[in-house]
């Protein structure tokens, strides 16, 4: 099979063909960055622009890797709210990166929809790296990939998702990565934390996570941000973390090899113990590798490989 | 000017008339209703037949823009797209810049509708200083200036003191408090209905209840003081629920509801389409049956559309930065006849009643009616005319519809004020 699409915006309207062919895709690039030289000439002459008007170290230093690794020149534009209080809409951004010649362009952004306004707009490719509390579908891609490399394959497993799940974009594209892959999804929060009918996307809801994390193969702990208390969502992060910290009595009550991920930053002995994040149970380290050779794959597919090109 | 309307058939609530017959207009008024009134020289004649003719449209909730936003619509613009929608009179309410809560702005607003001789407009003035909800307004000029009702339409009055006393005072006037009903500390930062799908959208929501506790905290006040309380556009069903237990225990209120309220749902909003972004939001589909129900069985009074206009810049934007609002006063009466009559939830004389008897009678207006000696406001409306809606073709500046491309049946073919066509269909545009 080959991808068809012009940009990779979400997890929602993707096949469970066209996941498998971005993590397929994404094996052989996982062996470039164990090379000692991590290069390859497949993008050359090609420009990827790093949109982020969110701050997010992590995510934009994996895209820029994996376009570095595959050759291509990367750019990195900070844009914040700035230019949007001096009046320059998206819109008139996005103007300004198609005429600069962008064949990628990498958006993070505060606001959910903002990435399908920017495809709409340019003919550069584009692809959502994360957009308000609507989808992340490369970190939802990387997940998947390291539980699959764990695992052999992802149908049939239980995964629970613990957090702040109102807020969380990771855990609504793994909702949708991991149910159209076969697996079971878990959701586990306070319930001011649980969004509304979010059962209708496919996942079963708890809020005690000892129910939940009973018979999982995978948990995974989202970040907890200190405004969603301010915000009066919680009262305290002392109490979140005594009632839905993952240590490792909770993580006993899962399934023998079961797999801990979380996104990252982790906030240390608030959504996970320390033993915990360290133990051979975690993944954490794996999936900030694995991070970057999925966005390879995604960049690779997007700039039309496949085609009998080698990575070579 | 003598103008006679042949063999239409005339639905008018008012008199429980509902009969095919010629009606004739004489200086303005409604001289007679009667069969085979004969064709005199000098009178204009419209024939009628198969047409359904009815007291004239009145919109009791419209956003104007003028003064201070006129790039978003003017009194002439919003009242030749009234005319258009076969609305014979609107309500203009007083969210402009700056606010209508003084004289010059009822007036100045009054003054332009009369300018632009089209449909009338009448000025509703704010119920606080800025609409702040803080300080009354001196509701005896604004009254003396032409303001038919007291609105902070777009912000609810949270202070429940000031609501109070806002309904007491005005009882002097015997004046509509007209209520935005909604709970800023419930809807705080959403952007449409919460539920399954802003979730699945990732945009923040506005639950149900923020209409419905601000409703019920409106509904005590004014059993408590008597004012007089109109509902602008009710959506939920428990806020439907609220009207009705109200009323049933004589409660004096009287409640709306706007066309996109039983034409779409929050499923509307699914890729970001920014025109289905508005204040209360497009509601479930249990929403929507309330709301047709209330609207059937009389809980809800009116049908109004809450016409607000924008620009297509500032709703060019990410979802979260588009303002609320979509117009409404040119597709209003195809949606009542298309989505409510013809799918059988309304007969004809219960939506007239809904878009003209009712609103005249709760905001005392001139019209409503075709008895002999009333005002000559007259809507005549083809019921089997479709038509697909064209933004493109809208009198008003407000381009922000989600019904762009509906097929609708059921349109205006002349709209009569004082016995003068302010509009005519043109057979080009079908
Ligand atoms: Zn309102
Ligand atoms: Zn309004």
């Amino acid at each position: 099979m080959r991808w068809q699409r012009k940009d990779l915006l979400a997890l929602e309207p993707l096949t469970r063909d066209e996941i498998n062919l971005i993590l397929d895709t994404a094996v052989p690039m996982k062996d470039i960055i164990r090379r000692d030289i991590k290069k390859v000439p497949t993008l050359r002459g090609r420009t990827v622009i790093n949109l982020f008007y969110e701050p997010s170290t992590r995510t934009r230093t994996s895209f820029e890797l994996a376009g570095k690794y595959m050759g291509a020149d990367t750019v990195n534009i900070a844009a914040s709210g700035s230019s949007v209080v001096k009046g320059e809409t998206l819109k008139d951004t996005a103007k300004t990166i198609q005429v600069m010649g962008a064949d990628v362009v990498i958006l993070r952004h505060g606001m959910a929809g903002a990435p399908k306004i920017l495809a709409e707009t340019v003919t550069s490719r584009v692809i959502n790296a994360g957009d308000g509390t609507h989808e992340h579908p490369t970190q939802a891609l990387l997940d998947l990939f390291t539980i699959r490399e764990s695992k052999g394959s992802i149908a049939g497993l239980t995964v629970t998702i613990v957090g702040d799940i109102l807020h969380s974009r990771v855990a609504r594209s793994n909702i949708w990565g991991l149910t159209k892959l076969g697996a079971k999804v878990r959701l586990v929060a306070p319930p001011t934390l649980m969004p509304p009918g979010i059962e209708q996307l496919g996942a079963e809801v708890f809020y005690r996570p000892e129910e939940a994390l009973a018979g999982s193969d995978v948990v995974m702990a989202l970040r907890i941000q200190k405004e969603r208390q301010q915000k009066g969502l919680f009262p305290s992060l002392r109490e979140y973390a005594k009632i839905y910290g993952i240590n490792q009595e909770r993580l006993a009550l899962a399934k023998d090899g079961c797999l801990l991920l979380h996104p990252g930053p982790i906030n240390r002995g608030i959504e996970l113990s320390n033993t915990v994040a360290d133990s051979i149970q975690s993944r954490i380290n794996e999936q900030v590798t694995n991070g970057v050779a999925v966005r390879m794959a995604i960049l690779f597919l997007l700039m039309g490989g496949g085609k009998g090109e080698t990575i070579n | 000017m003598k103008l006679l309307i042949r063999g239409g058939r005339i639905i008018d609530p008012a008199q429980a008339m509902d009969k095919v017959t010629d009606i004739l207009v004489i200086n303005g008024k409604v001289e007679t209703v009667a069969n085979n009134i004969e064709a005199r020289e000098g009178m204009k004649e419209i024939d009628a037949e198969g047409l359904i003719v009815c007291p004239g449209l009145i919109d009791v909730h419209t956003h104007l823009r003028e003064p201070g936003q006129e790039h978003k619509e003017t009194v002439f613009t919003g009242a030749a797209a009234a005319a258009a929608g076969g609305y014979t009179a609107v309500c203009a309410m007083p969210n402009t810049d700056p606010v209508a809560d003084n004289q010059t702005v009822v007036s100045f607003v009054k003054q332009r509708g009369i300018n632009a001789q089209l449909s009338r407009v009448y000025p509703i003035a704010a119920i606080t200083k800025g609409s702040q909800g803080q300080e009354l307004t001196e509701v005896g000029d604004l009254v003396g200036a032409g303001a038919v009702a007291l609105s902070d339409d777009g912000q609810p009055v949270m202070n429940a003191a000031v609501m109070r006393r806002a309904l007491e005072y005005t009882k002097l006037f015997s004046l509509p408090i007209v209520s935005h009903a909604e709970d800023k500390t419930l809807s705080a930062g959403g952007v449409m209905h919460e539920g399954e799908v802003s979730t699945r959208l990732g945009l923040s929501g506005i639950p149900a209840l923020a209409e419905e506790v601000a409703v019920m905290r409106d509904i005590l006040l004014a059993e408590a003081t008597g004012g007089q309380l109109h509902l602008a556009h009710i959506s939920t069903v428990g806020a439907v629920n609220l009207v009705r237990q109200a009323k049933l225990r004589g409660a004096n209120i009287t409640a709306e509801a706007a066309p996109h309220h039983f034409s779409l749902t929050h499923q509307a909003v699914d890729g970001y389409h920014t025109d289905t972004k508005v204040n209360p939001p497009l509601r479930t589909e249990a929403d929507v049956e309330a709301v047709i129900k209330g609207l059937s069985e009389g809980t809800l009074d009116v049908i109004a559309t809450d016409h607000a206009p924008h620009s297509m810049e500032e709703k060019d934007v990410e979802f979260d930065l588009a303002p609320f609002g979509l117009v409404g006063l040119e597709t209003a009466l195809a949606l009542v006849v298309s989505k409510l009559i013809r799918p059988g939830h309304l007969n004809w004389t219960q939506a007239v009643t809904l878009l003209s008897t009712n609103p005249a009678r709760i905001f005392k207006l001139p019209g409503g009616t075709l008895t002999p000696g009333s005002e000559a406001d007259i809507t005549i409306i083809n019921p089997d005319l479709e038509r697909t809606v064209t933004k493109e073709l809208f009198k008003s500046k407000g381009r922000n519809t989600p019904f762009d491309g509906w097929k609708l049946q059921g349109w205006a073919e002349y709209t009569i004020v004082s016995g003068k066509i302010i509009f005519q269909r043109n057979s080009k545009e079908g």
